[in-house]
């Protein structure tokens, strides 16, 4: 691709979101969408400039150390308690294009469980070096990458006794409001995938996999981080070289 | 072995959403989490400096199937400058106000549940056909128990010549439904409340 069309934003509508792939906005095994959960059909259109055009994040915003929750919040000299990992992998749009400058967003546990948070009452304590928030700017690439101590699972009131699998939050921004996506990445192997109700809102066995992160042995730093690979796939867009539009768009 | 492969249609599948949960403060606004020294909440201000249009204030509440106010919800706008251009890059149509990011991002209170935008009132932006639409602000939420992030928007009661023009209000057949869409002027901005479930739920989009 040259310089030139690099340059030139795209303005396409974006495929249509399907539907049956994500989690529907009733499922009853995880309690509180029961109420929060609309009833009534979604009134579907194809993206107006309002959803095709969306906010985009500067690499300056992005602080030295945001990138790195073991040392963000940690006193000078000191760090995180945990498994020392790292997170990396590209942010790819439907059509398997990298997806550059799009702020990627994480929030976690602590490695006990606990949410530096007033609303989690868990037992396990809070890390006085653990803030448990980060975040990054996709490359020209699509990739992003940040360290971090492995979040622990951790109980919470939904049955009697249901735990979360250890997860990372992930907020991703792309290139058009419509893109815009909230999810978890999961961690290969963790038997908790299997049993846990919000992971089982995704109807999907396939779906569910593409949030689980593989363990990186090629990227894993010896003497020093194991890396877990995450990959994340944004909506992608129609070219605007096969469309007829009038004037105004 | 098939040949199918040859002509496979090799799209990537999008990652599938997940709730934000409880705790989405601490990565999208760590401040108002009480996590302070690590980065500022991005999207508090959306005005950046002398920005033209009108100064306005958007209060509400998002409401569950009960009635009550979810007070662990957060919601972003996005929304045209005062002259009805789009602070992106994808916005070919000319240069947004320098002054106004476009972009807003508010947590709803953990004590009332109540969410305030302080921004500009939109300009008005067309419809890819051409027509205008009636000045209005998109909006996306997420909350423990969304499983998918929300999409709706916010129109202007003291629009209603544009409202009733508006190519995308128009195609709601249940017209009772439209008035959801619609922030109702009181002393000093706007009120626009959200349901998510019952009688008056919102309309929400599939973008």
């Amino acid at each position: 691709m040259s310089d030139t069309a690099k340059s030139t934003p795209e303005t396409g509508a974006f495929f249509a979101r399907d539907l049956d792939w994500h989690p529907p906005a009733l499922t009853p095994g995880y309690k509180t969408s029961i109420l929060r959960s609309p009833q009534k059909a979604r009134i579907s259109f194809d993206n107006s400039i309002a959803e095709t055009t969306g906010p985009v994040f500067g690499h300056g915003m992005i602080g030295e150390l945001d990138n790195d929750l073991t040392l963000n919040f940690a006193a000078p000299g000191e760090g995180a308690i945990g498994e020392r990992i790292i997170v990396h992998g590209r942010v790819l749009d439907e059509r398997a294009q990298p997806v550059p400058g799009v702020l990627v967003e994480f929030w976690q546990a602590n490695a006990g469980g606990r949410y530096r948070h007033k609303k989690d009452a868990y037992l396990a304590p809070l890390d006085p070096n653990f803030g448990g928030c980060g975040r990054a700017i996709s490359d020209e690439n699509g990739f992003y990458h940040f360290r971090t101590v492995k979040p622990g699972p951790y109980p919470w009131p939904n049955g009697v006794n249901d735990w979360r699998p250890a997860h990372i939050h992930f907020s991703v921004f792309g290139q058009g409001f419509a893109q815009r996506l909230i999810t978890q990445m999961y961690f290969e192997g963790d038997p908790h995938i299997a049993l846990c109700p919000i992971v089982k809102t995704i109807p999907d066995p396939e779906a569910i996999d593409r949030l689980v992160a593989r363990l990186d042995m090629n990227a894993t730093i010896p003497m020093d981080a194991r890396a877990y690979q995450f990959n994340i796939v944004l909506r992608g867009r129609r070219s605007t070289l096969f469309e007829n539009r009038l004037e105004g768009n | 072995m098939t040949h199918a492969n040859y002509q496979a249609l090799n799209y990537l599948k999008e990652s599938p959403s997940q709730t934000a949960g409880p705790y989405v403060h601490i990565g999208c606004v760590p401040t108002f989490a009480g996590i302070e020294g690590v980065y500022d909440d991005p999207g508090r201000e959306m005005i950046t400096g002398d920005a033209q249009g009108a100064r306005i204030r958007i209060e509400g509440q998002v409401f569950d199937g009960t009635g009550t106010a979810i007070r662990d919800a957060m919601l972003e706008i996005w929304q045209a400058d005062a002259a009805g251009l789009y602070n992106s890059p994808s916005e070919t149509r000319g240069q947004a106000d320098p002054h106004f990011t476009g972009w807003g991002r508010q947590p709803t209170d953990g004590e009332t549940g109540t969410f305030r935008f302080d921004t500009v009132k939109p300009g008005a932006v067309p419809w890819p056909d051409g027509r205008m639409q009636a000045p209005h602000i998109s909006v996306w939420i997420v909350a423990r128990g969304i499983n998918l992030g929300l999409h709706t928007r916010i129109y202007f009661d003291d629009e209603a010549e544009a409202n009733a023009a508006d190519p995308l209000l128009a195609r709601i057949e249940h017209t009772s439904r439209v008035p959801s869409l619609i922030a109702q002027k009181i002393d000093g901005g706007y009120r626009f409340d959200i349901h998510l479930q019952g009688d008056r739920e919102t309309v929400f989009f599939d973008i």
